[in-house]
């Protein structure tokens, strides 16, 4: 076994959706919280393959997506600093900032650079002594123990010149208010494995009991999905809402406690802004009292900026599983991934641009797949 | 974002306190700090996420999951191949579809 294209067996896929079509009975709503998770959705097309009526709605797991403009600006901003180096992942390069985007920052001369992993700033740090050298770092759980290697390393080798502006979120806390909401129409959760395999199982159990709503922890291959998607509807139709665990063969009860004791040394919880979603209580990671040092904003002064969201762009709707990305009238037209007007669009992982890179536009798709709630 | 991948773990070299494997993912080999996975060993599978790896593939977990997979999907074959039986044991044919391999970007074909 490699562990990965077992998983993307057609035959195995199909005795799966041969299993969900012979016991749901009715037309349930489920939301994947990952964007991984709605990436191979949509790659796929799984949401097409569902029994009649079941629907997919795509949760708020996309970092990036959630990632408010004004954190953006900062890094643009410290960017276009002089004396300074700006080192972050390429999903964070593309997307628009109030005027800008990091990209065209480089393009008049900033320095900017694309790291595939935080580590390298430490190296980028080391090599340029006598230069800032700011590691702009977004993510959920599975990223942030990464994130915070760069703060821990950094104070363990005395780097003076290496700093975080970072924008690290927590999924329950958002995944809670989404269920609260009056709004809400899902019956039953795909949780991120790879948030649970850092952070273990427990936020989820507490939840299922809570709202009593089905949980299951899922992978990101096909087969993993379609596996939860029938562990879903199984506990529906038997009225279950409990937690369990599809991606048993990375995600344990306890998640990896060793990144987890370094991420609650480096950061502590505090309130966040999502994008889309407004302020979170308890949702978000800043730097520890013993780490504040690093901390980019303060270093350089940019607590105070503050910028308005976008108005055209529905990404709230679209990050809360209330609307599709077809219901919005921008959508693949003054909207893409070459011109997006926010956040879901530039993001690999966000759900507009799924739908646009995989045809779910301009009718190609045959059929319109958007059923959504009514706020819209 | 979240994005990880499994591979192989060759070999764990100490570079100057930090432990670095060397890991294949299929035809590549990458260089992947082990902080967050000390125990990882040789001819482990391990989960890399952004260059770090953060856990072991639990091979033994995986194999059940997949057999036991493989077995309900027999079995749904065989109750598919005795429609008498009743109409709570047919299941539905699945739609034809010559696309379940991933669909390319716009453009493009895979």
């Amino acid at each position: 076994m490699k562990y990965l294209d077992e998983y993307r067996d057609e035959k195995l896929f199909r005795s799966q959706l041969a299993r969900l079509k012979s016991i749901a009975t009715r037309p349930w709503v489920l939301m994947e919280v990952c964007g991984g998770q709605t990436h191979t959705l949509v790659r796929y097309g799984i949401d097409e393959l569902l029994p009649a009526g079941m629907e997919m709605v795509h949760g708020p797991g996309c970092p990036v997506c959630v990632t408010p403009v004004e954190i953006i600006d900062k890094a643009i901003a410290l960017a276009g600093r002089p004396n300074t180096i700006l080192v972050s992942y390429g999903d964070m390069m593309r997307v628009p900032g109030s005027e800008s985007d990091l990209l065209q920052v480089k393009a008049l001369g900033g320095d900017v650079r694309m790291v595939y992993s935080p580590t390298e700033s430490v190296r980028i740090a080391l090599e340029n002594p006598n230069r800032e050298v700011v590691f702009f770092g977004v993510g959920f759980e599975t990223t942030a123990p990464a994130n915070a290697m760069v703060a821990w390393q950094a104070r363990r080798q005395g780097i003076k010149n290496l700093s975080l502006l970072s924008s690290h979120v927590l999924v329950p806390p958002a995944v809670e208010m989404l269920l609260s909401s009056p709004h809400n129409r899902v019956q039953g959760l795909i949780a991120p494995g790879h948030v649970c395999t850092i952070m273990g199982t427990g936020a989820y159990e507490t939840l299922a009991a809570k709202y009593k709503v089905p949980i299951v922890i899922g992978g990101f291959e096909p087969v993993d999905l379609m596996e939860a998607i029938v562990m879903l509807a199984a506990q529906l139709e038997e009225g279950r809402s409990e937690m369990e665990n599809q991606y048993r063969r990375n995600v344990r009860e306890d998640g990896n406690r060793r990144a987890r004791e370094l991420l609650f040394e480096v950061y502590e919880v505090c309130d966040r802004k999502w994008r889309g979603l407004g302020e979170v209580a308890a949702s978000g990671l800043r730097l520890s009292a013993e780490y504040r040092e690093f901390d980019a904003e303060l270093r350089f002064g940019l607590e105070d900026i503050s910028v308005d969201e976008p108005a055209e762009c529905i990404s709230a709707m679209i990050l809360q599983g209330l609307a599709k990305p077809k219901q919005c009238s921008a959508f693949g037209t003054r909207c893409t991934p070459e011109s997006p007007l926010g956040a879901p669009m530039v993001s690999s992982e966000g759900t507009c641009a799924a739908y646009y890179l995989y045809r779910r536009h301009s009718g190609e798709m045959g059929e319109d797949l958007c059923v959504a709630g009514e706020a819209v | 974002m979240c994005l990880s991948v499994p591979g192989k773990l060759l070999e764990r070299n100490d570079v100057g306190g930090v432990l670095v494997g060397k890991v294949q993912f299929g035809g590549i080999v990458r260089e992947v700090c082990l902080d967050l996975l000390p125990e990882a060993k040789a001819g482990e599978y391990l989960l890399v996420h952004v260059g770090y790896a953060i856990s072991l593939v639990d091979e033994e977990e995986a194999r059940k999951s997949y057999e036991y997979m493989e077995l309900a999907g027999m079995l749904e074959g065989e109750l598919t191949a005795f429609p008498d039986d009743g109409p709570a044991l047919v299941v539905e044919a699945s739609p034809p579809r010559d696309d379940f391999a991933p669909r390319g970007p716009r453009g493009e074909s895979q």
